[in-house]
């Protein structure tokens, strides 16, 4: 009965989305960028799109960097309108799509730790959607233990920490592991919260975030072929609450080599089409590729339903793929390197 | 979540169990007879019915309406910022709501002007007979506006915020959306259709005939 109370406290803000929504560039417009020859020529082009004068400030010889920035500002002043004016639950949900941001910040901040590098230089990188209080105070500490022990226990991740990482551990462990094992206690976290609020919001948010669970499970497999990750310490970075769990999970974990993997998605109907069209010859889609249109694939599905809080999460995610065409483009343009211009995924 | 549920299920279940055991004495015992559902509906006063009809009518379509008014608002409004084109075509919607509401002042205002007075305790049989059935049907009829309204304007109200958000998205869609609009709305005019049915014969007050 999400359809009776919904629009009490989410309807205003829906229908900020669906207008954000109907600024996503179409294909027409991803035809317009691809025929540019120069970054100002680019920068035209996005004028008549929603993004309007966004780099009119800009000094002139343009650069793919300045462009990335200005479009993630973009994101992140939409979302924090949308965050400035929720109230619970979407707020909560809206802090969720907030945590993986936090996640990759700090372990940018943890690595930048360890190499000694200066506070003032790590914090220009870090992701703005990411941004939390006590990330000023990271240079009090010198070893990822302190830094655990000072800052980190009061941020909102620390439930993640808690749960599967030491102290201890943090000083030893790899920290692309640090990284996966958090996102893995994130993705089931706010599994178990949609799951919660229950309704057409489960519906939409529990089948994006299984497929980011099983795609996250293929990509660390793949990846650790060739490491020294053992086959045990890779079953733990997978997150179980995806349609792999558990059997597929398992067979995974055994896996040697790439062909195995493909067997394993043989299984699961989803998936199987994925691994079919993708290779490493020059004509083909990677895997990577034929994962993200999928995902693309899931979101837009998102938006064909009403009250729910799905919109919310499938519009930044199809936001951050609207940069990462952009940049895609811009990088061709701007290195006059056209042969794979096309490989942008359009999303409408 | 889970604890709500099951301390509704312990309530109802409470509940269920008393009147069970209460009815239970009540017919082994040979009271059942004191059940008498008859003597209930002739000892409440016909003003009574009367009057609650006239406040089912009234309340029951103005949450209807209002249901449907906040549906449809909210969603005009988030969506007229980023489409203003919007906001005076789904203002149709708006109206198709508060008709529901003035579907419900004109039958209370109707069932309202029936209402007369007769000697309560002095009235023949046929007098006292008549004013019961106006009683009887004005609160039916009261029911019946009130509940087909409310319904109809949380109908109304959820369609309405779907034609602005698609209208928003594609200007077309607007006309064909109004079409199930008006099919929602149509059912409350049948409500209130068959309440003035209800109440053309009855009379009230002192000359009241069968």
């Amino acid at each position: 009965m999400d359809s009776l109370s919904f629009n009490i406290n989410g309807g205003y803000l829906e229908g900020i989305v669906r207008g954000f929504k109907s600024g996503i560039l179409k294909r027409t417009d991803y035809l317009n960028l691809v025929q540019c020859e120069t970054l100002d020529d680019l920068k035209l082009h996005l004028q008549s799109t929603d993004y309007g004068n966004f780099l009119a400030n800009e000094p002139s010889p343009l650069s793919v960097s300045v462009i990335d920035d200005k479009l993630r500002e973009k994101l992140v002043s939409e979302f924090e309108y949308l965050r400035n004016h929720s109230v619970e639950p979407l707020s909560t949900f809206l802090d969720y799509i907030r945590y993986s941001y936090m996640i990759d910040n700090i372990v940018l901040l943890i690595t930048g730790t360890l190499h000694q590098r200066h506070i003032s230089e790590l914090i220009p990188k870090c992701h703005p959607l990411g941004s939390f209080e006590q990330m000023e105070a990271i240079h009090v500490a010198s070893t990822p233990a302190e830094l655990y022990n000072a800052v980190l226990v009061d941020t909102p991740l620390a439930p993640y920490f808690i749960d599967c990482i030491s102290e201890h551990d943090l000083d030893e462990m790899n920290i692309e592991i640090i990284r996966n094992t958090l996102y893995k206690a994130y993705l089931e976290d706010f599994h178990s919260f949609c799951k919660n609020i229950g309704g057409t919001t489960a519906e939409a948010m529990c089948e994006i975030l299984a497929f980011e669970a099983d795609r996250r499970a293929f990509i660390i497999t793949i990846n650790s072929f060739g490491t020294e990750l053992s086959k045990d310490d890779r079953a733990k970075l997978y997150p179980r609450c995806g349609k792999l769990f558990p059997d597929g999970l398992s067979q995974l974990a055994r896996a040697d080599e790439y062909e195995q993997v493909r067997q394993v998605a043989e299984n699961y109907g989803g998936y199987r089409t994925l691994f079919e069209g993708a290779g490493t010859n020059p004509g083909d889609k990677t895997l990577e590729d034929k994962f993200f249109e999928h995902e693309v694939k899931l979101n837009v599905n998102a938006f064909m339903q009403q009250f729910h809080f799905g919109v919310f999460y499938a519009y930044i995610k199809l936001k951050e793929q609207e940069c990462r065409n952009i940049v895609w483009i811009s990088e061709c343009v701007a290195q006059r390197h056209r042969a794979k211009i096309d490989s942008y995924i359009p999303i409408f | 979540m889970a604890s709500y549920a099951t301390s509704a299920g312990i309530g109802v279940g409470l509940v269920t169990l008393l009147a069970l055991y209460v009815g239970m004495t009540y017919c082994l015992t040979g009271f059942g007879f004191r059940f008498d559902v008859g003597w209930y509906l002739e000892a409440v006063s016909p003003y009574m019915w009367a009057s609650t009809g006239i406040a089912f009518a009234i309340s029951l379509s103005v949450v209807g309406a209002a249901w449907g008014i906040f549906t449809t608002g909210s969603s005009i409004l988030g969506g007229g910022v980023k489409a203003p084109r919007i906001k005076t075509k789904n203002l149709i919607s708006i109206i198709f709501c508060e008709a529901v509401a003035i579907y419900g002042i004109i039958m209370a205002i109707v069932l309202g002007n029936i209402i007369a007075d007769f000697d309560y305790n002095n009235a023949s049989r046929e007098v006292a007979s008549a004013n019961y059935y106006a009683g009887y049907s004005m609160f039916a009829a009261g029911l019946t506006v009130g509940f087909s309204n409310l319904f109809c304007g949380v109908c109304v109200g959820i369609v309405g915020s779907g034609a602005a958000l698609a209208d928003a998205q594609n200007a077309s869609l607007f006309v064909k959306i109004l079409i199930v609009e008006i099919f929602g709305s149509a059912i409350g005019l049948f409500g209130i259709i068959v309440a003035i049915i209800q109440v053309t014969k009855i009379k009230m007050g002192k000359t009241a005939m069968p």
